[in-house]
């Protein structure tokens, strides 16, 4: 009996002891909010690395799930989570139905890369229609005129051209195949954009490692990776003739420039694909990804949080976005995007 | 407890034996329950896939089964083009694995000395346990290459023959259902093998002692009194490694080549059931997501079809043996 009556005594003393400390932890952090996003697999590197650094300097955590661009979609409309992330951008049926609105957070380059015997990376030329010609499977060899036209000083081979596209849904794809239509009518009304497409020709990868994988592997090869992916794999990548009628290099200054002359002003809802962009060193395959966050949030506490993120993430975190080979917002946009918030959340 | 006593006595036998009777009643239930849970998974993982794909299964009718057009952009759909690389590549599979399960079945079972049984089965039998996003990436890294050397060979030797020619004729890309076919083979080779070389050792010596003794060579013991003795087990065999070749995902996803084409050519890249799933169940949504779950559907039917064939060529041969 005594025994356990003294056992009674310390454990309430020690319970009382743990609540005191519990309670002061608490007091430090007394605004700790953990936000949830789901979504795109493209972000997901830079979004966790950000949300490391995040949580260190705020104590707010920030989970992101990568599970794909449409069931990022998907948890944002079911309410799920506190907001999602695709590389698609949402028309404005969409937005309006269901009360939503989006904007960018981080830049990508997607490149082609290619594999053939005696030409360096970044050595050869193309341009969007001889890319989608060789797409569509009417340039089969790589000495076709077209492709010669365009490199004057290479001698290339006559193989045959090897296609490799990407096998799964992907942003990525998105992108590439928004572009190619873009530049090539035939393109646009034989196989058309999308995530995923009927692809005419060629072989099909699993993700940018497959993808460079098959590349690496098959000689007269070309496919599509993100640009990080070229680099960290060193796969050859080829120069491309943008719609300035420049020859750019895919490099983060080109990127950025896409970002910058792209015509944000009049889309709405920044439902815009900045492929093609029009300035002089714009690099024409540049790719975003979008945050799709409620305009009436349920939790308002987690979306503060989730906006104060992304404003950090803006200002501070172009450093970890660079280390990643992802390319920050240039200033114009981060602007443009804050007025946003400002006009449409009205938080 | 008055043990002396012959009435209580029988009252005992006669409650033991209720209480006996009632534990076997239970212990059928609970049998008769892990029974039925199995059907119940079955039944309700081929309902809901049917379910999940009715939107393509139902809307668009036949078109889905005789379309080989899969068109992601207009939402239009055919499962002809996966259908036909699952079976042609788990064809290419058994065609290769059988005889040489068979044979090593046999080699383990009859001809090998004592001491080298152990340490081969159990080689053959680690294959088994290889985790296939293993085999698939030996397949990517390893065997691709490989295959990509050896194809333009292929395409000049076997590429020429008059009527299998046109199988071999195609781009070396090392890619394809023939590398596809080949991966699978290694993967379900364990499978029937182990199962042979099981059935092999239930042979009852007297029979085989029998028929050397009248002067028959192994090979004739082998063909007429082993394989007819183990005939419906071995077929058996065969088709559980059909089963895993149908609906083997992530190693074909790697070799396949992932392409929606249905060609003559072996060399050609293709695309099987599972790795379409594999591939573009993350990113798909609406009639596309409903396309990929009625494709599984579809899976379920063909793998059904094929162990019914089974059942009917096994029925088929224990008729024929009453004769």
């Amino acid at each position: 009996m005594l025994t356990s009556r003294k056992y009674l005594i310390r454990s309430t003393r020690f319970a009382a002891i743990v609540a005191i400390a519990v309670a002061s932890t608490f007091g430090v952090a007394a605004q700790a909010t953990d936000i949830t996003g789901a979504g795109s697999s493209f972000v997901y590197p830079v979004v966790s690395k950000w949300s490391a650094a995040y949580a260190e300097k705020t104590g707010n955590h920030v989970n992101y799930q990568s599970i794909g661009s449409g069931g990022g979609i998907a948890q944002i409309k079911a309410g799920t989570v506190d907001f999602g992330a695709s590389d698609m951008p949402l028309d404005e049926a969409t937005l309006s139905k269901f009360g939503l609105g989006q904007f960018p957070d981080v830049i990508g380059g997607i490149v082609p890369a290619f594999n053939v015997e005696g030409i360096a990376p970044g050595k050869m030329v193309l341009d969007g229609t001889t890319l989608a010609d060789i797409y569509l499977g009417k340039v089969t060899k790589w000495n076709d005129p077209a492709i010669a036209k365009l490199n004057p000083s290479l001698t290339l081979p006559a193989a045959t051209i090897t296609v490799v596209h990407r096998s799964d849904g992907s942003g990525t794809t998105f992108n590439f195949s928004d572009y190619l239509a873009k530049v090539s009518p035939e393109w646009k009304t034989k196989v058309g954009e999308g995530t995923a497409v009927q692809w005419p020709v060629g072989v099909g990868g699993k993700g940018n490692e497959g993808v460079s994988a098959y590349v690496k592997q098959i000689k007269n090869s070309i496919g599509y990776v993100e640009y990080a992916f070229a680099l960290q794999n060193h796969i050859g990548y080829a120069l491309m003739k943008n719609a300035a009628g420049n020859v750019v290099e895919p490099t983060i200054a080109n990127f950025q420039a896409a970002a910058d002359t792209a015509d944000w002003k009049n889309s709405k809802n920044f439902n815009l694909v900045m492929t093609n962009a029009p300035g002089a060193k714009a690099w024409p395959i540049t790719a975003t990804s979008w945050v799709i966050m409620y305009k009436q949030p349920k939790n308002l506490t987690n979306a503060k949080v989730t906006f104060d993120f992304f404003k950090w993430a803006y200002e501070h975190g172009q450093d970890q976005a660079r280390s990643l080979d992802y390319v920050p917002l240039p200033p114009s946009l981060v602007e443009q995007i804050e007025n946003y918030w400002k006009t449409e959340y009205k938080l | 407890m008055q043990v002396t006593s012959a009435v209580p006595l029988a009252r005992d036998i006669d409650r033991r034996a209720r209480a006996d009777a009632r534990h076997d009643r239970i212990f059928h239930r609970v049998l008769k329950f892990c029974a039925l849970l199995v059907l119940a998974t079955l039944l309700g993982a081929a309902l809901s896939t049917l379910w999940g794909g009715r939107e393509v299964l139902f809307g668009h009718g036949l078109h889905f089964l005789t379309s080989d057009s899969w068109n992601p952009v207009e939402d239009d759909y055919g499962a002809l083009a996966p259908i036909f690389g699952t079976l042609v590549t788990s064809l290419i599979a058994l065609v290769i694995a059988v005889p040489i399960s068979f044979g090593v079945a046999i080699f383990l079972t009859e001809i090998a000395p004592t001491w080298m049984r152990g340490p081969v089965s159990a080689a053959i039998e680690l294959l088994a346990g290889i985790p296939s996003i293993i085999y698939g990436m030996w397949g990517l890294f390893v065997f691709v290459p490989f295959m990509a050397n050896i194809e333009p060979a292929l395409s000049d030797t076997l590429g020429n023959l008059p009527l299998i020619g046109k199988l071999f004729q195609g781009p070396p890309l090392g890619l394809g259902l023939l590398t596809a076919g080949i991966v699978l083979a290694v993967m379900i080779l364990p499978f029937i093998s182990s199962v042979m070389r099981e059935v092999f050792q239930t042979v009852p010596t007297r029979l085989k002692e029998s028929s050397y003794a009248l002067g028959s060579t192994t090979w004739e013991v082998l063909w007429d009194i082993v394989l007819p003795y183990t005939r419906s087990a071995v077929i058996g065999g065969i088709f559980l490694g059909l089963g895993r070749a149908l609906g083997e995902t992530m190693a074909v996803t790697f070799v396949l080549g992932n392409s929606y084409n249905i060609t003559a050519s072996l060399l050609m890249p293709g695309t099987s059931i599972s790795s379409s799933i594999a591939n573009e169940f993350n990113e798909a949504v609406g009639v596309h997501r409903s396309a990929l779950i009625a494709l599984g559907f579809l899976l379920f039917v063909v793998t059904f079809v094929v162990l019914l064939i089974a059942r009917l060529m096994l029925h088929q041969l224990a008729k024929r043996e009453g004769k």
